[in-house]
């Protein structure tokens, strides 16, 4: 596993996946923050491997870069 | 940076984004190099690396930071101002940083005249505005500054200029710009890196080494401002280059006239308080929210205004206060 941080929080992905699809699976807006691995700014189409110190700068002023995401449903 | 269709190494990324703001500066007429220039430096990103980059391209620029009283759970405040100053040690040691001190001068943080005054329906951002912009104001007029310049990116430009364009707002559309000429005792206002994205100046800092505050304002969480944001990065992801797009195509049809400023503009003249611009009759809204009433020789001068490090200050109402935004500083 690679364990994210992002505003002191810690969230985990599968290793061998880009950044871009880590910040996908976590509904992390990709234009809102940068990639750090191992203290390196990065590109989003980087493969995180097992044992990565990632951790994503917020780039946007303010609230959470956090897309809300449910389960709402249109029932016809 | 998929918009440029370009890809850089951090030391020519920095190269670039130096050399960017230079052909902004002149690109847009905003100062040559006998001018003197102020900063406002709020500690986040946008305004340190503006301040740095400024020096480096050799323009005498000095550093404003307003204390807030802000503090929440982060002592942001306090935690900004730490920053400043460590960046001020570090990377311009030869630049002078005013610090106004807005409880040490008025009695009152920010959040407590917010709530003394009628202002912002109980968020401190109104009064928050009004007081930054008039300290802005005034100590850049005083301390003979030619020139004012603040942080704001590409998608602070383009966030408001959604909500105005969302309202039409066009009397605020008239007066958004990257310039505004100084003109009845207002300070000409710049804004160098209106065509960077955020996420162009947070890597400047990073590649830099500039050490900033990454929390913003507790009182910006969830605004609408950062709304907007979320939802033109949703149209840039899938549109590369849309939002420099939106705001230079405006900025070209505003040039061509399509947004004038009402004819009925109302005049500026002297508060009756402190002597800065204002459409009030009587005492400005600086003065009003802040229940100034002394009129010792009709004008408040710097050495009434106890502030730390050197300093004093101008009052804006319509015609700068409703065009700049100054929530991120």
């Amino acid at each position: 596993m690679v364990e994210i941080t992002f505003r002191n929080k810690k969230f985990e992905v599968k290793e061998n996946i880009t950044a871009r699809d880590a910040l996908k699976k976590l509904n992390i807006d990709p234009e809102s923050v940068l990639i750090t691995v191992n203290g390196k700014l990065v590109t989003d189409d980087v493969i995180l491997r097992e044992g990565d110190v990632v951790k994503l700068v917020a780039v946007v002023s303010g609230g959470s870069a956090i897309v809300q995401s449910c389960n709402c449903a249109i029932v016809r | 940076m998929r918009h440029h269709k370009l890809a850089l190494c951090g030391e020519h990324y920095a190269e670039w984004f130096v050399d960017s703001t230079q052909r902004t500066i002149e690109k847009y007429k905003m100062f040559d190099r006998a001018a003197r220039v102020l900063v406002a430096v709020s500690g986040g990103k946008d305004s340190l690396a503006l301040w740095d980059v400024l020096t480096r391209l050799g323009y005498r620029a000095d550093g404003l930071y307003i204390g807030l009283g802000i503090q929440g759970d982060i002592a942001y405040s306090d935690q900004s101002l730490a920053r400043i100053r460590e960046f001020k040690e570090k990377i311009v040691p030869d630049a002078t940083l005013h610090v106004v001190d807005i409880q040490a001068t008025y009695g009152k943080t920010i959040p407590e005249i917010a709530r003394a005054s009628s202002r912002g329906h109980g968020k401190p951002c109104a009064a928050c505005g009004l007081t930054k912009r008039y300290v802005m104001n005034r100590l850049a007029a005083e301390r003979g500054y030619t020139v004012l310049a603040t942080g704001h990116n590409l998608d602070d430009e383009v966030a408001v200029l959604m909500q105005n364009t969302l309202h039409w707002q066009t009397g605020y559309l008239a007066r958004q710009a990257p310039v505004l000429e100084a003109s009845d005792g207002l300070a000409k206002k710049v804004k160098p890196f209106c065509r960077f994205y955020e996420r162009e100046t947070a890597t400047y800092a990073l590649v830099r080494g500039i050490d900033y505050v990454y929390d913003e304002c507790p009182h910006a969480v969830g605004n609408l401002t950062n709304f907007y944001k979320t939802l033109l990065n949703q149209l840039e992801a899938e549109s590369p280059g849309a939002k420099l797009q939106f705001y230079v195509q405006f900025l070209k049809a505003r040039r061509e006239g399509f947004f004038n400023a009402p004819a009925d503009r109302a005049a500026l003249h002297a508060c009756a308080v402190c002597g800065q611009p204002t459409t009030a009759p009587g005492r400005c809204a600086f003065c009003r929210m802040w229940n100034i009433s002394s009129t010792r020789d009709g004008v408040i001068t710097a050495a009434d205004i106890a502030v730390r490090g050197e300093d004093a200050f101008d009052d804006i109402e319509t015609r700068v206060a409703e065009s700049v935004d100054v929530s991120g500083l």
